[in-house]
């Protein structure tokens, strides 16, 4: 089997909700092994890029190939196939709330494996231990801080050793001590375990920390593709009020709207 | 997983669903069919068949002896032909008379069958001769108001 | 602002499209749901989970509910028949109607009101919070994993339960008659046990059930399924599924009816 090098490759994606057109001649490849960030505005399309990959979304027009497969085309015998090869972390963690953190974290290999019991519960606690949390396995998710959710839904993610893995927003509202706890466990299984990582995120400082690439999306399409250095050092005006956080800018502080006086006399 | 505690439960509930079945088929339902054992059916025409059913049972003497099986009219005769299925343990002469009966007031029809004194008895596909019809309630009104005009002689209006 | 007659037709054409629309997403989903049944039988244990939830759960409130209905059936039967002198009917009357009709029907109601807007709910949650997305993610298939379960709980729950119903409304019934109001025990059993077909009424009755069950499955799956996923969607979906629910049982209830006791002629 050939290395995939290109292990992402996303052509002139097109992609609508309804009448919105949401991504719009999109490109992007991806390299195996790499962490990729995608970063923009709201809605701006970067969930739907993670749909589109996973096969939960089928573009309009365009081409996403996984592993050198075109994904829309694939029947559900062979996208679920490559599924148990893609782990994904969403952005609440979505545990199953009438499972135990344990059989949360074992339900992979209960559906996808005939491993024994006595196996499932060694690979289960060692996977607990390496995201710190196997003292919680019989804890119910109801009683799980977010981040303890979110890395005992990241260890769920992991459990079939999978060659890419998609995070959906893994930061957003944690507080700083989980967030550097998520960003180290991210890198340290993208390498451990050899993995393709893309992130997608409104972090940038653990961004930076992070990835090896940043990619930025807007109006549908990439705006820009750089590493971590050169946007720290950018000069593009919409890239610097991403970056620092400026409220106006490229991306307005107004929603467009009538002349002020005038809308404060109109009777 | 604790299946076991569901287990428990359910089984218990799908027992008694099954016995609920049972109570109503046995205690409020008549289980005890008619329609197992050998019969044979005889044929039995009426002027009128009423409110005669299918289904509807067949007595003698009060004691359910069968059941009716069909109804359907005569194109030519324009007779009511009633098929009755018979349960093989009775026997019946050839001049039994087959009347059409209402159980109670309100109640549903019924075919009654009278046996007479012959010593040969109906068997598969054999005819009743005598039969007697449906009380049909506008035929009885009328019938009644004719006997009482015929009874008061001379009154005109 | 004025009524525009064009935008009136619009707006109704657009609720008679977006309603067939519907419509045709449940038919689809019916088949993708039929579809995987057969695997489903592998996983018992998820059927038996779900025969607790729907199932065992609503005993308490068909039983009692049964005995209630009963009890009334007696009082008013007693009054009306009371007029004819035909009270040793009065086994008769109550259990045709609940075998046949209040039975499969009610307890379908009560069933929808209670175990199936359960099963919305809790679908729509799993919709909203992510947690089918997962799951699909996971490479294992929610329909074969979530919703077939709960449908086919709801298929062998609701016969289950109604057979229950008619059983304590029978009862209801006799502690009413024949306790309270003094009509002669065996005439209540022996005139009931002469009317009651066991083919054409009871086993219609269970046939009724067991369509309802399967109407009122699908329709709560559905509705869990495609609940939109938010806080106001989930409860949208729950009260829709009782609505539909309650409306689909009446309608089959009245073809049902029609087919299986037209003419016993």
């Amino acid at each position: 089997m050939s290395e995939h090098q290109d292990i992402i490759r996303i052509e002139n994606v097109r992609f609508a909700y309804g009448e919105r057109p949401i991504l719009d001649d999109l490109s992007l490849t991806i390299r195996r092994g790499e962490i990729v960030a995608v970063m923009g505005a709201s809605g701006g399309g970067k969930t739907t890029l993670l749909g589109l990959i996973g096969g939960r979304l089928t573009p309009s027009a365009g081409k996403v190939f996984v592993e050198d497969q075109n994904v829309p085309d694939l029947s559900k015998s062979a996208l679920y196939a490559l599924r148990r090869r893609i782990g994904m972390l969403f952005q609440f963690g979505a545990l199953f709330t009438d499972l135990s953190v344990f059989e949360n974290v074992a339900f992979p290999y209960r559906e996808q494996t005939d491993l024994s019991d006595d196996m499932i519960r060694t690979l289960v606690l060692m996977k607990l231990e390496a995201v710190g949390l196997r003292g919680a396995a019989y804890l119910m998710p109801s009683e799980l801080s977010g981040g303890m959710a979110r890395r005992v839904a990241l260890a769920r993610a992991v459990t079939l050793d999978p060659s890419i893995m998609l995070y959906d927003e893994p930061f957003t509202g944690l507080d700083p001590i989980s967030v550097g706890i998520i960003g180290r466990l991210i890198k340290r299984l993208n390498v451990a375990l050899g993995m393709t990582s893309v992130i997608v995120t409104h972090d940038l400082n653990e961004t930076l920390r992070l990835a090896d690439r940043v990619v930025v999306l807007s109006a549908g399409k990439v705006y820009c593709d750089l590493a971590p250095d050169e946007i720290r050092i950018s000069t593009d005006p919409f890239i610097r009020q991403f970056a620092d956080g400026l409220p106006d800018g490229p991306v307005p502080f107004h929603y467009p709207a009538r002349d002020y006086v005038g809308d404060l006399l109109a009777s | 997983m604790n299946r076991s505690k569901f287990d428990l439960a359910v089984g218990a509930f799908v027992a008694l669903g099954i016995f609920a079945l049972l109570f109503l088929a046995l205690k409020v339902g008549n289980l005890a069919g008619f329609d197992t054992g050998t019969a044979y059916v005889i044929e039995a025409r009426f002027d009128n068949i009423g409110g005669l059913k299918v289904r509807a049972p067949v007595k003698s003497a009060g004691v359910v002896v069968g059941r009716v099986e069909s109804i359907s009219l005569d194109g030519e005769t324009y007779e009511a032909v009633a098929r009755l299925r018979i349960s093989s343990a009775f026997r019946f002469s050839k001049d039994t008379i087959a009347t059409i009966l209402t159980s109670g007031l309100l109640g549903e029809q019924y075919i009654g069958l009278e046996s007479g004194g012959i010593p040969e008895y109906l068997a598969q596909g054999d005819r009743v001769m005598k039969t007697q019809s449906a009380m049909v309630l506008e035929k009885l009104i009328s019938q009644f108001l004719f006997n009482k005009a015929a009874e008061t002689p001379g009154q005109t209006k | 602002m004025k009524a525009d007659p064009i935008e009136l037709l619009t707006s109704l054409g657009h609720a008679v499209t977006s309603r067939l629309d519907r419509l045709g997403l449940a038919a689809r989903f019916s088949v993708a749901v039929f579809r995987v049944l057969g695997a489903v039988f592998l996983r018992f244990g998820l059927i038996i989970r779900e025969l607790y939830f729907s199932g065992v759960r609503s005993l308490s409130i068909v039983i009692v509910s049964g005995l209630f209905v009963g009890m009334v059936l007696a009082v008013q039967g007693y009054e009306v028949l009371q007029r004819y002198g035909s009270t040793e009917a009065l086994g008769v009357i109550v259990a045709l109607s609940l075998v046949r009709e209040l039975g499969p029907v009610v307890t379908a109601l009560l069933f929808a009101g209670r175990a199936s807007s359960a099963v919305t709910a809790e679908i729509g949650l799993m919709r909203a919070t992510d947690q089918l997305a997962a799951m699909d993610m996971m490479a294992v298939d929610p329909l074969a994993r979530v919703i077939a379960p709960r449908f086919l709980a709801a298929i062998f729950s609701v016969p289950l339960l109604a057979a229950l119903f008619s059983a304590a409304g029978v009862c209801g019934a006799w502690i009413i008659g024949v306790k309270l109001i003094g009509i002669d025990d065996g005439a209540f059993w022996s005139q009931m046990q002469a009317s009651v077909d066991v083919r054409i009424d009871i086993i219609n009755g269970v046939l009724k059930s067991i369509v309802f069950g399967i109407a009122v499955g699908l329709i709560s799956v559905f509705e869990g399924y495609f609940a939109v996923p938010t806080a106001e969607g989930v409860s949208t979906a729950t009260t829709r599924t009782v609505v539909t629910s309650s409306l689909a049982v009446l309608l089959l209830d009245l073809v049902l009816t029609v087919m299986m006791f037209r003419g016993l002629n």
